[in-house]
């Protein structure tokens, strides 16, 4: 910076015209390397979260549309399959093959990856080949075809044969189908999932549906206790946030802890209520809805408060005093006066709230029931439960997506730069 | 707020309103207080009122070898991380501010996209990366997992430090003679330590209170305290969890107040310069 | 320049992390945690680090095969030795998760009760999943069968089941009138499984699930659930230790046995073998019915057994009489399909 300023110093000595081009040209100079610098100082926590963070979600979220382990490991089928036209049973030689390849895969021990992928298509596969491996015979007394009908008679079936083609790679859309309760049928038309298997639709609406709940009753709560503290004097007002940050900082699982000793059917609340004579029988608390519902908003609570508070803050009070003062009813006032200022702070405490309810994983996992799981808890289940790993994907860009969304919307109304913690 | 000529129904919306707040303010601190006083019960169920007053449960932590090396494992995992996140978000944070450089608002929204993403992501995508590098075996993949988790928090907090930073110093600084690490060292960074500070505080307590990726992730000889507590309530719910549970509200009391602290002086120190 | 400088130290600092993953782990034992893995740390473990010098690390779980499919297909295996449930273990060992085990270096087959024998895992207990109520609870009229479990008039309160298509569904079909000879017969067929869950649909608004062996006896201490399925031992563990007055039912309940598997590839497959071999010593072996009731796997240490703590385990020929012995090989082609159809139908 400085031996630009120099040179430029130097050039005006020497010629008056090449003044200001030549310092324009060191201006810019001087500006580009500071420009360098400065990214050189990202450049190593870019590289690092490209490396730990960007580069391992894009690869885990490709193996939602990406599908080549039957293709890998039980290749000559495959390819038989891709002349199929999906019309009767396909040729003895696709029998031959399918052969061919579950005797070596056996042999190499691969076979389960392969059964794993069909078996989420059509349950019921993994066995299908495993068996089918298990009574092969050494020698074919028959033509393949024959053998394997006689093994089970699933091979005789459309249905079976579809599947495979189906699993075939190299891209597929069938999990982000599965995620929406839809699948391919035998003819590659999309259709609904057989009732018993419908999941995913539920458990989308009942994660949108938890969220927004939690939004609501954090509005709710939020918005006059922002309004109270914001309305004490400053040391009033820093002891009360105190309280609100407090929960803020206390680690999620001492406050989940907490949650069970409370509500639970021998836990505190129920043994108040019994000893005051309000409840004759234990009320049940916990393991439901209502346990996830208060367990949450008392995670998210602070995250509403704090937004609103500091809009709130900003507003002088001679605004609704004015408008009083002009004849409008206090109500009135507070409605057409007060609130239109904090729409920001709504905006931003409900959109935060509401973008990190929808991630929400541990809470309903251990104060909720079956029924009240969401789209979090199926992802981490199916990575680490099942091996269903292009399932976790695909729900997982649902997921994503929508946080991703609602994060541009925050940015734009809010902007990270302005974010501020604690 | 005091009005000497409250109708009767705004003093009762008053009313209503403060009471209200107390109520919320207490369903805040409730879960809280309720859990302190268990983890000096005499007894061994989660009940009041308490039978008596011991110190059991303490010791019950301090004698458990499962309790012992999850609060090990928690400690190393989370002061790498913290380590790691500081130091990579200060240089960050600081490249930032200097210059505006191409994409910007982008390389931004990268680096604070840690904080949005849904834990559950993060670990299911590490968990898969990491796997086949051998990463996940010991410390070093929770390590780099939490410090990716901590990394928002230091860019963000140093961010606001920097944007009261007067930026004449540094000019001055320069033309005085000083070299650029100079300042940097004896006049940027006491200046921003506060906030380099703060935003290492919440690193660490991001790292100290997470369980998705540890969950996934660790074997048995990584467990850290959250597991721990997880297993707790799921298999064998004892009050140890109620006495581990109030140390780390200590802990986090006394990470607050270290925030609220490095917050002030931050601010002391800029109108000392002005 | 400064922030090579702050690089240098970055990379020095993961460096250091990355060359600590080189060292070789402790010996990781998976087992299914609560009081019964508490009465294998005194059997087993304790013993086992003081005796071979070795250190292990404990873990435990809930259940699975795909938890193990995920382990190794994932590449991210950190257990060692776990002990798995009938089925997975034939499962696992068909899809080649586990090692196989050297049967020499045990004693030999012989040693052994016949079921406790597999290529891949050696028998650890032997026991069954029971009703439990709680006897201070329901007095007088109490309990006998499944049928009277899924009878909520009479004895109101909720039920806790193991959340999974294994045991559940037998449960159903007993209480349906269905006998234990004829159970896998019903299941079977398509019409029997619509049966099993039409069964279930009638107790549904009243179920909870469990999931770890744990559970249950909290669920009926805290009031939570009037009945529920059990592994036996747990339940004599609670009346043992925390004093409590849990009732067990007999009648038609399912029996089975549990293996310790040593999981494929892994690092330390020689200390987890002399950990396999000491667990199969019939001198430590019968000290663990004392602690809780569930029956060993070796021949001789049946008949060193406490007397008084016969008539509790699962073998005792009043409890075996009515018994359904689970069926691992249906499972094996069977539990796809219905955890399948069980989960989805269990998140409705």
């Amino acid at each position: 910076m400085l031996t630009g300023a120099a040179a430029a110093g130097h050039a005006a000595l020497a010629s008056v015209d090449d003044d200001a081009i030549t310092l324009r040209r060191a201006l810019r100079k001087s500006r580009r390397r500071e420009q360098w610098r400065a990214a050189a100082l990202v450049l190593p926590l870019f590289v690092f979260l490209a490396a730990c963070f960007v580069v391992p979600i894009g690869a885990m979220l490709a193996r939602g549309v990406i599908d080549t382990d039957v293709a890998r490991i039980l290749p000559t089928v495959t390819a038989a399959l891709k002349s199929w036209n999906g019309s009767g049973l396909p040729a003895e030689s696709a029998y031959q093959a399918l052969i061919a390849d579950i005797r070596a895969a056996r042999g190499a021990g691969t076979l389960a990856s392969a059964a794993t992928r069909l078996n989420y298509d059509e349950p019921g596969f993994r066995t299908l080949l495993f068996a089918t491996g298990r009574q092969l015979p050494d020698e074919l007394t028959a033509p393949a075809r024959e053998t394997l009908i006689g093994i089970d008679p699933k091979w005789g079936e459309r249905d079976t044969w579809a599947a495979m083609r189906r699993a075939g790679g190299p891209v597929t859309d069938f999990y982000l189908l599965a995620a929406l309760d839809l699948q391919r049928d035998a003819d590659n038309s999309i259709t609904g999932a057989p009732p018993e298997q419908r999941v995913f639709r539920d458990v989308l609406g009942r994660t949108l549906w938890i969220s927004a709940m939690v939004t609501l009753i954090c509005l709710l709560l939020g918005y006059p206790v922002a309004y109270v503290i914001a309305a004490q004097p400053p040391g009033r007002a820093g002891v009360l946030l105190f309280l609100v940050l407090l929960p803020f900082w206390t680690s999620l699982l001492v406050r989940t802890v907490a949650w069970v000793v409370l509500l639970q059917k021998e836990g505190v609340l129920n043994s108040l209520f019994m000893s005051l004579g309000l409840v004759h029988e234990p009320l049940k608390m916990i393991y439901n809805r209502f346990a996830v519902y208060v367990a949450m908003v008392h995670v998210l609570l602070p995250f509403m408060v704090l937004p609103l508070y500091s809009v709130m803050r900003g507003i002088p009070p001679s605004y609704v005093r004015a408008a009083s003062s002009l004849g409008a009813k206090p109500f009135t006032a507070f409605r057409r006066v007060f609130v239109p200022q904090t729409l920001a702070g709504i905006g931003a405490g409900c959109l935060m709230v509401f973008i990190q309810a929808l991630g929400y994983y541990i809470t309903p996992a251990l104060v909720g029931g079956a029924e009240d799981q969401m789209i979090s808890y199926f992802i981490a289940f199916y990575a680490s439960r099942t091996v269903n790993w292009g399932m976790a994907a695909a729900l997982s860009i649902m997921l994503l997506t929508a946080t991703l969304l609602l994060y541009a919307v925050y940015n734009r109304m809010v902007g990270v730069d302005r974010m501020r913690l604690g | 707020m005091r009005n000497p000529t409250a109708t009767l129904g705004e003093r009762l919306t008053r009313i209503g309103l403060i009471g209200l707040t107390g109520a919320v303010l207490l369903f805040l601190v409730a879960p809280i207080l309720t859990i302190v006083p268990l983890s000096f019960s005499s007894g061994s169920f989660f009940y009041y009122p308490l039978p008596g007053l011991s110190l059991r449960w303490y010791q019950d932590f301090f004698t458990s070898s499962f309790w012992l090396s999850s609060l090990k494992n928690s400690l190393i995992i989370g002061i790498s991380a913290t380590v790691l996140a500081t130091v990579l978000g200060t240089m960050a944070a600081i490249g930032i501010w200097r210059a505006r450089f191409p994409a910007q608002a982008l390389v931004l929204a990268m680096l604070i996209s840690p904080m949005v993403v849904p834990v559950v992501i993060v670990a299911v995508g590490v968990y898969f990366a990491f796997a086949p590098l051998g990463l996940t075996d010991g410390y070093a993949g929770l390590i780099l997992a939490h410090a990716t988790l901590g990394v928002p928090f230091v860019v963000i907090t140093v961010l606001a430090t920097l944007s009261a930073f007067d930026r004449t110093l540094l000019r001055a600084a320069e033309s005085l003679g000083a070299s650029q690490i100079t300042t940097f060292r004896r006049v940027m960074l006491p200046l921003i330590l506060p906030g380099v500070a703060s935003g290492a505080v919440f690193a660490f307590a991001a790292s100290f209170d997470e369980v998705v990726v540890v969950l996934l992730m660790a074997g048995p000889a990584q467990r850290t305290l959250p597991r721990q507590m997880f297993a707790g309530i799921n298999d064998n719910i004892s009050l140890t969890i109620a006495a581990a549970a109030t140390m780390l509200i200590a802990i986090s009391l006394a990470l607050m107040i270290a925030v609220g602290a490095l917050q002030r002086r931050s601010v002391r120190m800029r109108q000392a310069v002005r | 320049m400064l922030n090579n400088r702050f690089a240098a130290v970055a990379l020095a600092a993961v460096a250091s992390m990355l060359s600590a993953t080189a060292l070789a782990r402790d010996l990781a034992v998976v087992s299914w945690g609560g009081a019964y893995q508490d009465a294998q740390r005194e059997v087993y473990f304790k013993p086992f680090m003081e005796k071979t010098k070795i250190t292990m690390t404990e873990e435990n779980w809930d259940g699975g095969v795909g938890t193990l499919r995920a382990k190794i297909q994932g590449g991210n295996n950190n257990w060692d030795v776990v002990q798995v449930e009938s089925e997975e273990l034939l499962l696992g060992c068909e899809e080649g998760l586990y090692e196989k085990i050297d049967w020499a270096k045990l004693g030999g087959k012989d040693k052994f009760l016949p079921d406790a024998v597999n290529d891949c895992g050696v028998g650890a207990i032997v026991y069954s999943f029971i009703l439990a109520y709680d006897g201070d609870k329901i007095k007088g009229d109490t309990p006998k069968s499944w049928a009277d479990f899924w009878n909520v008039k009479k004895w109101p309160g909720k039920r806790a089941l193991r959340k999974g298509a294994k045991t559940t569904l037998e449960i159903a079909l007993m209480a349906d009138g269905v006998a234990p000879k004829d159970v896998y017969k019903v299941l079977g067929t398509p019409a029997g499984v619509d049966r099993a869950f039409k069964k279930l649909d009638q107790l549904k608004p009243d179920l909870v699930w469990w999931e770890k062996g744990s559970q249950p006896p909290q669920l009926l201490a805290s009031g939570e659930v009037a009945m529920t399925d059990a592994y036996n031992g747990r339940i004599a563990a609670a009346n043992d230790k925390d004093k409590k007055n849990f009732k067990i039912v007999w009648h038609n309940n399912l029996y089975t046995i549990d293996s310790w598997v040593i999981m494929k590839g892994s690092p330390n497959k020689a200390q987890a073998e002399t950990f396999l071999q000491f667990v199969s010593d019939p001198q430590y072996q019968k000290n663990l019915p004392e602690k809780i009731t569930y029956g060993p796997t070796t021949k001789a240490s049946t008949a060193m057994i406490d007397k008084k703590v016969l008539p509790e385990l699962a073998t005792a020929p009043q409890n075996i009489a009515s018994a359904l012995p689970i069926n691992d090989k249906f499972w094996l082609e069977n539990l796809d399909k219905l955890s399948q159809r069980f989960n989805a139908w269990v998140a409705k």
